[in-house]
């Protein structure tokens, strides 16, 4: 059984179709990057998968069960063993980064408050920000807002994580230890991660499996190999960073 | 002509899915307050920023309206010859209608804008979105506070804004046109009945819904960063003022008629 299968998602919104007939699967304990241009349809693929937007038809399975069925209350229980890393981190500034990051705890686990500051520690220094617990998040740099939200994340031991453009924004040694993170939880915890970005050296180096968007759907899927050695031209254009092509060129004509 | 049907259309449409949006919004923030359970911190907190911290502005404008009322009666007043109703009628109106509404209206300029742009710039960052992801409703956890607030403290505010009102009003009376003190009083409290309190007040509740769900509803349909924030928040105070006066003239009506 795949950890995450998605079948003939479509999502329209107004006239625009935004996601076409996708379909992909994603193993249990795979990181699978999803790479595509900017405003090609990867954020919101990721907000269908956690529940936040419905789609116009299709079919997102996780663990076996059909998640655009559930109502709230039934996604809810499911999104507690889900984490997300948001672009811009996505804390919650009237709160200090501690109770950021036991934010799930505090909310939902009915944990001792001695378990709840040694969780939350211990979530922080795993992303190598020990003891930052009292600042608020606007005293904090951008590279560190990534990292406390990933710390959030892994908080409440999440079996998938899904990352929106992690090294999007950061400098180059934030990013690589951002990657490195990504490895880790792969590794260790046997997380199950989807990775939005459009970042091949770090594509390249955190995936099991690279899958491109294009124009709404899954143009191309294979091993960080595969997708480097490929004849698909948008693929070859995309992943080499080439203005002319032909997805430049499909956009002239439009 | 084609355009101006495409505009009016347009504009009926937003309207449309303004109102079905608020009611879907209301729906949802009732139910969640009904079934509970409350998160006691977050109530507190916004009672305190909806109530306490509004008391100073609500009581200045209240005591400046109580002596404006006191000054144009007594002109009306002496003209007619019956000093005698000036206290009266400050009493009526401040309590009947000018405390809630100026309550209301101020409550809705100090908070509703704050609300929304609060909440607008939670959507802008995706904090929203942080919020449901981590399994917890932005409905219960942001709208349900608010509500309940602004629906517990603006009749509280009504009351001290009506007391400070005749109180601007004693004062001017008193000290400027030399009826008695105790004149005034008695005056007062004679005209004032229990019907008039409750009527005062029981509309205060409705325009603090009105407010919260109005300025949340802004706030979550922010669209376009700061500069959205900005045109939602404006839009939000513009609709909660339309909005307050509109249900003030219903209820006004209502009671007008049902308890003459």
């Amino acid at each position: 059984m795949h950890a995450i299968e998605i079948q003939n998602l479509t999502k329209f919104f107004n006239t625009r179709k935004v996601l076409d007939n996708l379909s992909l699967n994603i193993e249990k304990g795979q990181t699978c990057v999803i790479i595509g241009r900017s405003g090609c349809g990867k954020s919101v693929l990721l907000k269908h998968i956690e529940g936040i937007l419905k789609p116009d038809s299709g079919k997102i399975i996780i663990n076996g069960q059909d998640i655009t069925k559930l109502t709230n209350n039934e996604m809810d229980k499911i999104r507690l063993k889900m984490g997300m890393v948001f672009q811009g981190g996505a804390l919650f500034d009237s709160m200090t980064v501690g109770e950021n990051v036991g934010f799930n705890l505090i909310e939902h686990n009915h944990v001792s408050n001695k378990e709840l500051l040694e969780k939350v520690e211990s979530a922080l220094c795993v992303v190598g920000l020990c003891g930052i617990e009292n600042l608020t998040p606007s005293e904090i740099s951008g590279g560190m807002k990534k990292r406390v939200a990933l710390a959030r994340a892994i908080c409440i031991e999440p079996e998938i994580i899904f990352y929106d453009e992690p090294t999007t924004g950061v400098d180059p040694i934030t990013a690589d230890s951002i990657n490195e993170l990504i490895k880790t939880m792969h590794d260790k915890l046997k997380v199950t991660s989807i990775v939005v970005t459009h970042d091949m050296k770090s594509a390249y180096s955190i995936a099991d499996k690279i899958a491109m968007m294009y124009q709404g759907k899954i143009i191309a899927e294979g091993t960080p190999q595969e997708i480097q050695n490929t004849t698909h031209p948008v693929v070859h254009q995309f992943i080499n960073g080439l203005a002319k092509g032909p997805i430049t060129e499909a956009l002239d004509h439009d | 002509m084609i355009n101006f049907l495409i505009d009016i259309g347009q504009k009926l449409l937003a309207l449309l899915s303004f109102v079905g949006g608020l009611a879907n919004l209301a729906g949802q923030a009732f139910y969640w307050a009904l079934v509970g359970p409350y998160k006691r911190r977050s109530i507190f907190d916004q009672m305190k920023k909806v109530g306490v911290d509004s008391m100073p502005i609500v009581l200045l404008t209240a005591f400046f309206i109580g002596v404006i009322m006191a000054l144009q009666i007594a002109y009306m007043m002496q003209r007619l010859g019956s000093e005698m109703y000036i206290a009266s009628i400050v009493a009526l109106s401040l309590v009947r209608e000018l405390g809630p509404i100026i309550t209301a209206l101020v409550v809705a300029g100090r908070v509703g804008a704050a609300i929304t742009a609060e909440i607008g710039s939670m959507q802008v960052t995706e904090q929203i979105d942080a919020l449901e992801t981590l399994a917890s409703n932005p409905i219960r956890y942001l709208v349900v506070p608010r509500l309940l607030a602004l629906s517990l403290m603006l009749p509280l505010l009504t009351i001290y804004a009506d007391i400070i009102g005749i109180f601007g009003g004693y004062l001017i009376c008193v000290h400027k046109l030399g009826i008695s003190s105790s004149m005034y009083l008695h005056i007062t409290f004679d005209a004032l009945l229990l019907k008039d309190l409750f009527t005062g007040l029981f509309k205060t509740v409705f325009f603090g819904m009105i407010i919260a769900l109005v300025s949340c509803y802004e706030g979550f349909n922010v669209e376009g960063g700061a500069e959205g924030v900005g045109r939602a928040t404006t839009k939000s105070v513009v609709t909660t003022f339309i909005l307050i006066i509109a249900a003030d003239c219903f209820f006004t009506a209502l009671f007008y008629f049902a308890m003459p």
